[in-house]
C-alpha cells in the first residue's frame, strides 16, 4: 500500500519541484542579470568619474613637469595630483621606470597589477584590485608631455587607488535587494507549485481512491468526468472498467446464488419422498430378516433400506452445506469441558477402545456442542476409515495475542494424503480414494467440518506427519465472539 | 449434520417402563407397551410412512392432516402422545401446540425439517417437549416417545413430599404445588424440575441434563434445555425476580438454589 502512495507523492513533489525549480531558475536569473547590470552600470559610472577627474588633473599637473622626470619631480607630480583635497582618500602615485613616487609609504609598485602597469603605457586604464581586504580601483593614466615629446607617450604613468567602499555598499545593497526580491518570489512560485501540481494531481489523486474502492470491492465506484485531458480519459476509462466489473460480478452473483438454491431446493424437495422412506426402512429391515421371505425378495429389501439410508445421510448433508451457503447455520454456544466432549463424542461411537487420547483435564471453551462433536466424529471417523491405526487425539492450549486457543489433533498412520491434494480434502465431494470411496461417504464430511470451525471463527488443517499417516489440526478460541446461550 | 453427527447412529437406549399401559404387543423393540400416537403431518406419504412405522411399534395410531383435524383428534382419539409436524396448512403446528398446552400436559413431540432452525426455537417455545428432524426412522422416533414417555409414567400413589421454599414435590405422584395449588407442567419440564430438585444445590451441565432428561446425546442441542428452562421459570419462578428455584450458573449450567 506504501508503494503506490509514496509514488504519487513522489510524483506530486517531482511536479512541484520542476515548477519550483522553473521560477527559481527564474527569479534567479532575472535576479543575477538586473544585478549584473545594476552593477555594471554603476562601477561604469564611478569609474568613468574618478578617471576623468584623475586625467583631468594628470593633464593639468603634466604641463608644469619636465622631462624626463626625475624623482622630485615625479614627487611633484603626485602631490600635484593629490591636492585636489578630496576626501576620497585617494592613494596617488607615479613611476617612470625605476622611479616611483607615492603619497602612501607602503604602495610599492608591485601592488600595481602588471596587466593594469602595461596597458597604462599607452592609455588610460583600470583594474579593480584587493588591498587589506577593501576593493580599491586602481586608475593608471600615461602621461603625455607636450614638450620635447609633441604628445607623443612618455612612459610615465600615474596611478590612482581610490576605495570603493561607497561602491561596495551599493552593490551590497544591491545583493540585498536582489536576494530579497529572490526569496519571496522563490517562496511564492514554491506554493503555487504545490498548488498547480496538487491541481494537476487531484485527478490522479481521486482516480487512485477510486481505484482502491474497487479493490475493495465497492463495484459501483465511479469517477467524476470532467473536461476532456488524458485524465478525464482515464477516468472514463475507468468508468467503463468499473460498469463492465460491476455487471460481470451481479451475473456471477445471481449464477453462484441460483446454483446454490437449487442445491438447496433439490435436497429441499427430496426430504420430503425421503422422510416417508426412511420411515419404513426399519420395517424392511426387519422383514428382510424374516426367514420366509424369498432370498431375492430380502436381498432387494437390504439394498433399498441400506440406500434409502444413504441418500438419507446425503440429502441431511446437503442441506446442512446450503445452511451454511444461505448464512442460516447459527452457532448456539455453551462452555464445556472440552477433553469430556471429545470422550463423549467417541464413546457414542463406540470408538472410545480405537482411539488413544492425549486429553488434558481442565480445558473450558465456549462451543456448540452439537456443532463440535460433528468436527471431531468426522476427523475420527476419517482416520479410521480412511487412514489406520494407532488413531490419536490430543487436545491443548495455546496463548497467543487474540487470546486462549483450543488446539485439537487428530492423527493416523495411514496412507496420508497426497501433497497436492491435501488442501482440496475440505472440497465438497472430494474423494482422494475414489475408486474405493465409492461406497462409504459422500465427500461432504469435510467440508461440514470446515463449515463448522469457521462458524467457530476457528480454523483446520491437514497436514501429512513426517513418519506418515495424516493429521488435521482444529484450532477454537476459547471464547466464542457471541454470548454464551443464555437465558431470560 | 453429517455421517457420525446423526442420531441414527447412535445406540439408543430403552429401559423399562414405570408401569404398562393397555395392550402390549410385539414390535421391534420386543415388549414395549402400546401407546396412543396421535399423528399430525399433511404430507400423506410421510404421514403413512410413520403410522406405518408408529404401528409396527405396536402403537395405536391415528393420523390428521390440518391443525384443525389435529385439535380434534385430541379430544377424540385421547392419545397419549402428539407427534407434531409444524408446517400445517391452516393452524400452524405452532398454534397447535400452544393449544394442546393450554388445556393440558399432552407430551408433544415436533417434527422438524433440517434447515429450518427457527422452527426448533419457536417450537420449543410453543411447549414442545422435544424434536425429531424429517427425515427421520422409524427406530429414532420410537426411541423418543420412549423417552417422553418415560418422564411422565408413574402408577405409584401420593407419598412422599418435598417441600422447597414454596414448592412442594411429589416424586412419586409427579405434582407440583406452588403455595400449595397445583401446577400444570409438561412433561419435558416436570422430567427436569425433578432432575434438578433430586440435588439441590448441584451444578447440572445442559450436557448432563440432555442425557438425563431428555435421553439425548451429551453433545446434543441445549436449546432443548434453555428452552425448557424458560419455560419452567415461567411457571414457578416470581416474575420479575432473579430466578430463585432454576439458577444459571454461568458456564457451566443449572441447578436447583440453594433456597
Ligand atoms: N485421515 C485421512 N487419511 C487419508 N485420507 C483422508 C483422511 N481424511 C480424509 N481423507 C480423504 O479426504 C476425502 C474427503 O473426506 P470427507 O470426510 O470429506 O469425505 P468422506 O469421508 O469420503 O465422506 P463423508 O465424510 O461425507 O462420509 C476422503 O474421501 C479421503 O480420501
Ligand atoms: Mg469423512
Amino acid at each position: 500500500m506504501t508503494g503506490p502512495l509514496a509514488r504519487l507523492r513522489g510524483l506530486r513533489v517531482r511536479l512541484a519541484s520542476a515548477c519550483l525549480l522553473v521560477a527559481a531558475f527564474a527569479a534567479l536569473a532575472t535576479a543575477a542579470l538586473t544585478y549584473r547590470e545594476a552593477r555594471t552600470a554603476m562601477l561604469q559610472r564611478a569609474q568613468d568619474s574618478v578617471v576623468r577627474s584623475v586625467r583631468d588633473r594628470v593633464e593639468a599637473v603634466a604641463p608644469s613637469v619636465p622631462f624626463p622626470p626625475d624623482q622630485a619631480a615625479l614627487e611633484r607630480i603626485v602631490a600635484l595630483v593629490d591636492t585636489r583635497g578630496n576626501t576620497d582618500h585617494w592613494i596617488v602615485a607615479a613611476g617612470y621606470r625605476d622611479l616611483w613616487a607615492t603619497t602612501d609609504r607602503v604602495l610599492t609598485p608591485d601592488a600595481i597589477p602588471t596587466a593594469l602597469r602595461t596597458t597604462a603605457d599607452e592609455v588610460t586604464a583600470f583594474q579593480r584590485v584587493e588591498r587589506e581586504g577593501v576593493i580599491w580601483l586602481a586608475v593608471g593614466v600615461p602621461v603625455t608631455f607636450a614638450k620635447p615629446l609633441n604628445g607623443v607617450l612618455s612612459g610615465v604613468q600615474v596611478y590612482v587607488l581610490t576605495p570603493m567602499r561607497a561602491q561596495m555598499q551599493e552593490e551590497a545593497a544591491l545583493v540585498r535587494a536582489a536576494r530579497k526580491g529572490a526569496i519571496p518570489a522563490v517562496l511564492l512560485a514554491l506554493v503555487l507549485a504545490l498548488v498547480v501540481a496538487g491541481g494537476v494531481l487531484r485527478p490522479v489523486r481521486a482516480l487512485q481512491r477510486a481505484t482502491r474502492r474497487l479493490a475493495q470491492g465497492r463495484l459501483d465506484t465511479r469517477l467524476q468526468v470532467k473536461g476532456g485531458d488524458e485524465l478525464a480519459d482515464l477516468a472514463r476509462d475507468f468508468n467503463h472498467t468499473a460498469a463492465a466489473l460491476e455487471q460481470h460480478e451481479a451475473r456471477l452473483r445471481t449464477m453462484e446464488a441460483r446454483a446454490r438454491g437449487f442445491a438447496a431446493d433439490v435436497s429441499h424437495e427430496l426430504r420430503t419422498p425421503l422422510a416417508a422412506m426412511a420411515a419404513v426402512i426399519n420395517v424392511l429391515d426387519e422383514d428382510a430378516a424374516a426367514e420366509h421371505l424369498d432370498p431375492d425378495t430380502a436381498a432387494a429389501l437390504r439394498l433399498v433400506s441400506a440406500e434409502t439410508g444413504k441418500l438419507t445421510r446425503l440429502v441431511d448433508d446437503l442441506m446442512e452445506i446450503s445452511r451454511f451457503d444461505a448464512g442460516a447455520a447459527a452457532l448456539h454456544v455453551d462452555e464445556l469441558d472440552v477433553a469430556e466432549a471429545v470422550r463423549r463424542c467417541l464413546a457414542a461411537r463406540s470408538w472410545s477402545g480405537a482411539v488413544t487420547t492425549h486429553l488434558p483435564e481442565g480445558i473450558r471453551a465456549e462451543v456448540d456442542p452439537r456443532r463440535f462433536d460433528v468436527v471431531v466424529a468426522n476427523l475420527v471417523g476419517n482416520a479410521l476409515r480412511h487412514g489406520a491405526p494407532p488413531v490419536e487425539v490430543g487436545l491443548g492450549t495455546e496463548r497467543r495475542a487474540d487470546g486462549v486457543w483450543i488446539v485439537l489433533r487428530v492423527a493416523d498412520r495411514g496412507p496420508g494424503l497426497a501433497a497436492d491434494t491435501l488442501h482440496r480434502v475440505f472440497e465438497r465431494f472430494y474423494k482422494a480414494d475414489s475408486a474405493r470411496a465409492r461406497s462409504v461417504g459422500s465427500g461432504l464430511g469435510m467440508a461440514i467440518t470446515l463449515e463448522n470451525v469457521r462458524l467457530h471463527d476457528g480454523h483446520i488443517r491437514a497436514a501429512n506427519r513426517s513418519d506418515g499417516g495424516a493429521v488435521f489440526t482444529v484450532e477454537l478460541p476459547r471464547y466464542a465472539r457471541i454470548e454464551v446461550t443464555e437465558d431470560a | 449434520m453429517t455421517a457420525f453427527g446423526r442420531e441414527e447412529d447412535r445406540s439408543v437406549t430403552t429401559g423399562p417402563i414405570a408401569a404398562a399401559k393397555r395392550v402390549r404387543r410385539r414390535g421391534l423393540f420386543d415388549t414395549e407397551p402400546m401407546v396412543r400416537v396421535l399423528l399430525i403431518e399433511d404430507d400423506p406419504a410421510v404421514a403413512e410412512g410413520l403410522a406405518i412405522g408408529l404401528r409396527r411399534q405396536g402403537h395405536a395410531t391415528d393420523v390428521r392432516h390440518t391443525g384443525e383435524d389435529g385439535l380434534a383428534g385430541v379430544a377424540a382419539f385421547d392419545p397419549d402422545l402428539i407427534v407434531l409436524d409444524l408446517m400445517l396448512p391452516g393452524i400452524d403446528g405452532f398454534e397447535v401446540c400452544r393449544r394442546i398446552r393450554r388445556a393440558g400436559n399432552l407430551p408433544v413431540i415436533m417434527l422438524t425439517a433440517r434447515n429450518e432452525d427457527m422452527d426448533v426455537v419457536l417450537g420449543l417455545e410453543a411447549g414442545a417437549d422435544d424434536y425429531v428432524v424429517k427425515p427421520v426412522q422409524a427406530r429414532v422416533l420410537e426411541a423418543r416417545i420412549r423417552a417422553v414417555l418415560r418422564r411422565t409414567e408413574s402408577a405409584a400413589p401420593a407419598g412422599r413430599r418435598e417441600v422447597h421454599g414454596e414448592l412442594t414435590l411429589d416424586r412419586t405422584a409427579l405434582t407440583v404445588l406452588k403455595a400449595g395449588r397445583p401446577i400444570a407442567l409438561a412433561p419435558s419440564e416436570l422430567r427436569l424440575l425433578l432432575a434438578l430438585s433430586a440435588s439441590p444445590g448441584q451444578v447440572f451441565s445442559r450436557g448432563q441434563l440432555l442425557e438425563s432428561v431428555w435421553e439425548h446425546p451429551y453433545l446434543g442441542d441445549s436449546r432443548l434445555v434453555d428452552a425448557c428452562v424458560k419455560r419452567l421459570r415461567i411457571k414457578i419462578e416470581e416474575p420479575d425476580r432473579p430466578a430463585r428455584y432454576i439458577q444459571t450458573v454461568r458456564g457451566f449450567g443449572y441447578r436447583f438454589g440453594p433456597l
